[in-house]
């Protein structure tokens, strides 16, 4: 053995009753390297990381830790050996200080050995934060920090834990594109005194900025490793190369072309519409067109969607659905007018979880196809098959619990409801989040059938590619106001970054 | 593949052989208990906590709890006598005012949770205080005798269906089953028909699973939850109507710590407290196995005392058993 490796999974298999999770995965961290681990959803890389905290139990395969062989891990055992997890939600208590987290369930004690030495545990978790580069007072309640620095509470916990091994599983998700700059200092800092890291992302322009090397696993299955080449030039030819082994074939185009289908007829119109926190929102959307709404986190892209669709009351203004001046106050009554939302969270706001695929595409429509309030299942079925069918929901049967499916197919099933739903505008808050590369351009094909079919699209995306990808126009929102519109020929990254910074440059100050 | 839907349907209906051993034990130390008469005896005891587990069962499932049941019945017990014997009231009018006034209590019950928004738990809890004192104010604490006795048709939901029932003579054995059996087993089909035909049963599976989601895929959560206290409320007066047939005389102090029994009856038959799932029959069977054991226990000569104690455990272990194979699923 000549590499050092400080963690090396070999053969790992996890089966479950009826399911393989892992088929057979091994995976070698060296000492002092981060390590991009990347597949599709549902690949396995949940599971793996798990039996490496000892939530999961493999079924065989062994874990070395420093070259000592485990054939499972108990959370205690890797505690031990220096294995700490920063996981997608984090585990801090809101109510207690960063201090107080940091120190949760191994307090420092008083020299009475009773009452705990708060005054110590503040001076630790500063000393570790210090350690980190990170400003944070060691008292501060945790639900009062911003996302970026609760997790670095959870980093610097880690650390102050002795960790060698440190596994981030998407860590750049919830956070803002500064507290991203900040995480990525914080782990090459990590990665210079010789911490070991191995880092999850959706993101692979992350994975090329941080990783030394790249494995990629899918189906539960280890494809290959890569050394990662920083040299911008060869970066693209990488992603291809990446997307490949990811999805197993080959992706030629990112978005999928789409017939020019924007009809004159307007759906929905806002006309100074304010509520929800946002103020003065005025546009319109086509049939058969896909508008994008572009801004920051917290711009009010969601708020404003969330008004359109009843789900919050409107102040003022107007709002003008297929002609006809509506004001929905509940969700109910915009779906009944033929309006949909695919919330960003799909998890908690879209997709019934423990409910079946029938019974989450057929939610809307069940008042009207029952009699008496019986259902008439042979429509519940046929609808649910149709829809199965129409977008590729992949299940083995429409019984199948939606929390049972991947990001990709629930976001599926909930489009499947509106359809169903017969919805004429559809808003769709992030579609793309958290789904992964293959699913995705499924995703923007169906979009692009809708908006051949005439029906209005709003797409709220904070991707940038994706808004100017799939958009026929874009408005951009910063600070609850709108900021401007680009029409295709003027859509233009920068022009977008900056209105969504809430500056409008000169020469288009007078569009507004 | 086989294998693991003959496991899942072994699962799902574990309870029911829960219930099998139980009777078989029972069975084995004393044969009287699988005497006709005792299994008669038993389908009418059973018959009032089956009618308001109905509704209890819909209440869980969406997550919520209702504690004012045991009140609910008392106040109908003292109401319906109170119309009938002090008033002079007709019985079946008396009986439709009683269980109108149980749904509003109901309907009492979801406004405070749905649209005032206090949790379940306390709302309800306040109403069972506050409708336990009424039923001691209308009846000055003490008992309204002679209801069975001065009106004798009042008696025929606990009676058994002989004699004067000549549709259920005609059909021979079917005389011997108590008319508060059969109006369980109508009320068990009935909210067996709500869960699985109606689309009622879809929304109740929906928002107990995600409240937020139900809200925006459609459904009018706040609506259903009145729907559903109202149902509570319902099937808890018609269960005070049958203890009333059954008792003759009307207590306020009916019923008390009725609602944890019937929540037992729930939660043994599988329906999960943290909301959105559980099936009908696994209900049916746990006022099944609470019902027999207490029979059991009674014949056994095993004390009131030990009884609880009993009730307690079998509680805590069914529970405690599915808890933890889902524990064991997760890892």
């Amino acid at each position: 053995m000549n590499e050092d490796y400080v963690l090396e999974l070999e053969h790992i298999r996890k089966e479950y009753p009826g399911v393989i999770a892992l088929k057979d995965v091994t995976l070698q961290l060296r000492r002092g390297e981060i390590l991009g681990l990347i597949g599709e959803n549902g690949a396995g890389k949940s599971t793996l990381i798990k039996c490496c905290s000892g939530a999961v139990i493999p079924t065989s395969g062994k874990i070395k830790v420093n070259g000592k062989e485990f054939t499972r891990m108990t959370p205690q055992l890797a505690a031990e050996n220096g294995i700490a997890i920063i996981y997608q939600e984090f585990n801090n208590v809101g109510e207690l200080s960063a201090a107080e987290n940091m120190f949760l369930g191994r307090p420092i004690l008083k020299k009475n050995g009773i009452v705990i030495d708060r005054r110590a545990m503040e001076e630790e978790a500063a000393k570790a934060f210090e350690q980190l580069n990170i400003k944070i007072n060691p008292r501060t309640l945790v639900k009062n920090l911003s996302v970026g620095y609760q997790q670095m509470v959870e980093i610097a916990k880690a650390i102050q834990q002795n960790a060698q091994v440190l596994i981030m599983d998407e860590p750049s998700a919830p956070l803002t594109t500064n507290e991203v700059e900040s995480m990525f200092k914080v782990v090459e800092l990590l990665k210079s005194r010789g911490v070991s890291i191995i880092y999850i992302s959706h993101r692979l322009e992350e994975i090329f900025r941080l990783s030394d090397r790249i494995e990629v696993i899918r189906d539960g299955e280890y494809v290959d490793t890569l050394i990662t080449d920083k040299d911008p030039a060869t970066i693209p030819n990488q992603v291809d190369d990446l997307i490949k082994l990811m999805v197993g074939r080959e992706m030629t185009q990112k978005y999928p072309p789409r017939k020019p289908c924007v009809r004159d007829e307007v759906i929905l119109e806002l006309q100074h519409v304010y509520g929800n926190g946002d103020e003065d929102i005025s546009f319109k959307v086509h049939a058969g067109e896909v508008l994008g709404l572009g801004g920051l986190v917290g711009a009010g892209r969601t708020e404003i969607a969330q008004v359109i669709f009843g789900a919050r009351p409107k102040e003022s203004g107007k709002i003008i659905f297929m002609g006809q001046e509506i004001n929905p106050k509940s969700p109910r009554a915009a779906i009944d007018h033929g309006i949909a939302l695919l919330p960003e969270d799909r998890k908690r706001h879209g997709a019934l979880l423990t409910n079946s695929i029938k019974n989450n595409i057929s939610m809307p429509i069940y008042e009207r196809i029952s009699k008496a309030t019986v259902i008439n299942s042979k429509i519940e079925h046929s609808t649910a098959e149709r829809y199965r069918e129409d977008i590729q929901i992949k299940c083995p049967s429409i019984h199948q619990l939606v929390k049972n499916l991947s990001g990709g197919n629930q976001q599926k099933v909930i489009l499947g409801k509106w359809l169903a739903a017969n919805s004429k505008l559809i808003i769709f808050d992030e579609p793309t989040r958290g789904i992964d590369v293959g699913a995705k351009f499924e995703i923007y094909k169906l979009i692009n059938d809708l908006v051949e079919d005439g029906v209005a699209v709003l797409m709220i995306s904070s991707e940038m590619e994706e808004l100017m990808g799939m958009s026929d126009r874009i408005i951009v929102l910063a600070e609850n106001k709108m900021m401007g519109e680009l029409t295709k020929d003027e859509f233009n990254a920068d022009l977008i970054m900056s209105y969504a910074s809430g500056v409008v440059p000169e020469n288009r100050k007078e569009a507004v | 593949m086989n294998e693991n839907k003959f496991m899942s349907a072994f699962k799902q209906n574990a309870i029911w052989l829960v219930f099998f051993v139980e009777i078989a034990i029972f069975a084995y130390f004393n044969p009287k208990f699988l005497s006709l008469a005792n299994v008669v005896n038993i389908s009418r005891q059973v018959s009032y906590y089956g009618i308001a587990s109905i509704g209890m069962t819909f209440v869980i499932l969406i997550a919520g709890i209702d504690l004012s049941i045991g009140s609910i019945i008392a106040l109908v017990n003292v109401v319906c006598a109170y119309l009938m014997m002090n008033m002079g009231w007709n019985m079946w009018l008396a009986i439709l005012v009683s269980i109108i006034m149980a749904i509003l209590i109901g309907v009492l019950n979801g406004w405070m949770v749905a649209s005032i928004g206090i949790p379940a738990i306390i709302a309800t809890f306040a109403s069972q205080t506050v409708f336990r004192g009424c039923a001691y104010l209308l009846s000055g604490g003490l008992p309204i005798p002679g209801v069975v006795l001065e009106h004798p048709t009042f008696g025929f939901f606990a009676r058994w269906s002989l004699n004067r029932w000549e549709i259920f003579k005609a059909m021979g054995d079917i005389g011997l089953i108590p008319i508060c059996a059969i109006i369980m087993v109508i009320c068990f089909a009935v909210g067996s028909f709500i869960l699985n035909k109606s689309y009622f049963g879809r929304y109740f599976y929906a928002i107990g699973g995600n409240e937020e989601a139900s809200e925006l895929s459609g459904i009018r959560v706040n609506k259903m939850k009145y729907l559903i206290y109202a149902l509570s409320g319902f099937f808890a007066g018609l269960a005070g109507i049958v203890l009333l047939s059954r008792s003759g005389s009307a207590q306020s102090t009916a019923a008390i710590g009725f609602e944890f029994e019937v929540i037992t009856c729930v939660v043994l038959g599988g329906v999960s407290v943290a909301g959105g799932i559980g099936r009908m029959s696994g209900v049916i069977a746990g006022v099944l196995i609470i019902g027999s054991l207490k029979s059991g226990m009674i014949m056994m000569n095993v004390s009131e005392y030990t009884q609880m104690v009993v009730q307690g455990l079998v509680l805590a272990v069914a529970v405690g058993v599915d808890c933890f194979s889902k524990k064991r699923q997760a890892s």
